[in-house]
């Protein structure tokens, strides 16, 4: 099937297997591997883009179900120099291997647009979809709160 | 994942004549569970029917004491949702526990619902109050409904469009999750209309029930303490690796004692 949408700004048409992943569409079909593989089961949120202005798993979307839409990765965050939730996780040290950084940041700044003063409590709670096997947790809550509000223009 | 073609009809009427057509079509909704288990192989379709631009199954209303919601709306809506927070919060705080942020927007209460996993959230609320499933050939209510594990009353022709929720005095929802997967390990859903109270139970067997016991307990007094004199008869209960029969069957009467505590605050 021919698939168009539109990626970090930019409309792309592909010919797509129905059965593709959003995932597999953006890393073999358009080379932006910064959106990873995981668990490939819905639970690692390493894959997390933005679908629509929503933060979903790429791993349980087909990439048809996102034709026609607006696609947002780690790649197309920021036009210019560094998003200031990426710059959030370097301060705080939000990441050791780095390799569930790109869906945690996805899933942070998503979750900051929704909810800029989320309590420290809150933080922990919304990452649940997002693991981190180094269990670097701390820095990760500090980077969101922090990057939360430098989002919203209070820092 | 085994290959298939995938249709996005405008309309229910263009969704109808796929499904009724095609060899062996399975609906899409917001896929959270349906795609998992299709890249497991545990199931394979010739076409992926998806709903996501048909109109006439989104949106909110609150009509009198009915709260109606469409069959796509996903669970950060419900969520989310004012009016739903306001006149149902015990829904609303149910579909805030479901999975995680990004299955939440996602996922649907439709596909929830016409899947029926025992471990689901959305068909404890649905039985509990009373609500009515409305498809493109009928209303069926909540008790007619639920059939067995992922057995529910939908025709292989119909198409579940909204769900119309009576609106309850009170009511509120407790789940034991599993810490890894959060599915229910045991749920309740309590719901108070006049002196009448309807206690859903989901997670501990393999579908959702209501329990004449409890309700009858819970109706002469909605109070957490009578929750405390409650047993249930693990026979039919769920028995696997994540929990055994006897304890679903123990933690009962604690879920439903928070669901009530919940339903008072």
């Amino acid at each position: 099937m021919l698939l168009t949408l539109t990626v970090n700004g930019r409309e792309v048409s592909r010919n797509v297997e129905p059965r593709t992943l959003l995932v597999e569409f953006l890393r073999d079909g358009l080379g932006l591997t910064g959106t990873h593989i995981g668990c490939d089961t819905t639970q690692c949120g390493a894959c997390t883009v933005h679908l629509a202005g929503r933060a979903v798993k790429s791993c349980t979307v087909l990439a048809a179900q996102a034709g026609g839409a607006e696609v947002t990765t780690i790649e197309g965050l920021s036009g210019d120099g560094l998003h200031p939730m990426q710059q959030a996780f370097i301060d705080h040290h939000g990441l050791q291997c780095g390799f569930c950084t790109p869906g945690m940041i996805m899933a942070c700044v998503a979750l900051a647009h929704e909810d800029p003063d989320m309590t420290e409590a809150q933080a922990r709670e919304r990452l649940v979809g997002n693991i981190c096997r180094c269990t670097g947790y701390n820095g990760i809550v500090a980077a969101l709160m922090d990057g939360a509000k430098r989002m919203a223009g209070d820092v | 994942m085994y290959s298939f073609e995938y249709a996005r009809p405008n309309t229910l009427n263009e969704a109808l004549d796929i499904l009724c057509s095609d060899v062996e079509p399975r609906l899409l909704a917001g896929g959270q569970t349906l795609l998992a288990a299709m890249k497991h192989r545990l199931t394979a379709h010739s076409t992926l029917i998806d709903l996501q631009a048909i109109d006439a199954l989104r949106g909110v209303s609150v009509d009198g004491a009915i709260l109606r919601i469409g069959a796509m709306v996903r669970h950060a809506e419900v969520a989310a949702h004012i009016e739903i927070r306001g006149r149902l919060p015990a829904l609303a705080v149910l579909a805030e526990g479901i999975a995680d942020p990004s299955v939440r927007n996602m996922g649907t209460m439709g596909g929830s619902v016409a899947n029926n996993d025992p471990a689901a959230d959305y068909p404890a609320a649905v039985l509990a109050l009373g609500a009515t499933i409305h498809t493109n050939l009928r209303d069926i209510p909540a008790d007619d409904y639920f059939l067995g594990m992922f057995a529910t009353a939908l025709a292989r022709d119909e198409i579940l469009t909204a769900i119309s929720f009576p609106l309850p005095d009170a009511a509120g929802y407790f789940k034991l999750p599993h810490p890894a997967s959060g599915y229910v390990l045991a749920g309740a859903f309590v719901a108070r209309f006049g002196d009448t109270t309807r206690v859903a139970i989901n997670g501990a067997g393999p579908c959702v029930f209501r329990d004449a016991a409890a309700e009858g307990a819970l109706s002469a007094r909605f109070h957490p303490d009578a929750a405390a004199g409650l047993h249930f008869d693990p026979e039919d209960f769920t028995e696997d690796l994540h929990a055994g029969k006897d304890y679903r069957a123990q933690v009962l009467p604690h879920v439903i004692r928070r669901a009530l505590t919940r339903a008072l605050a």
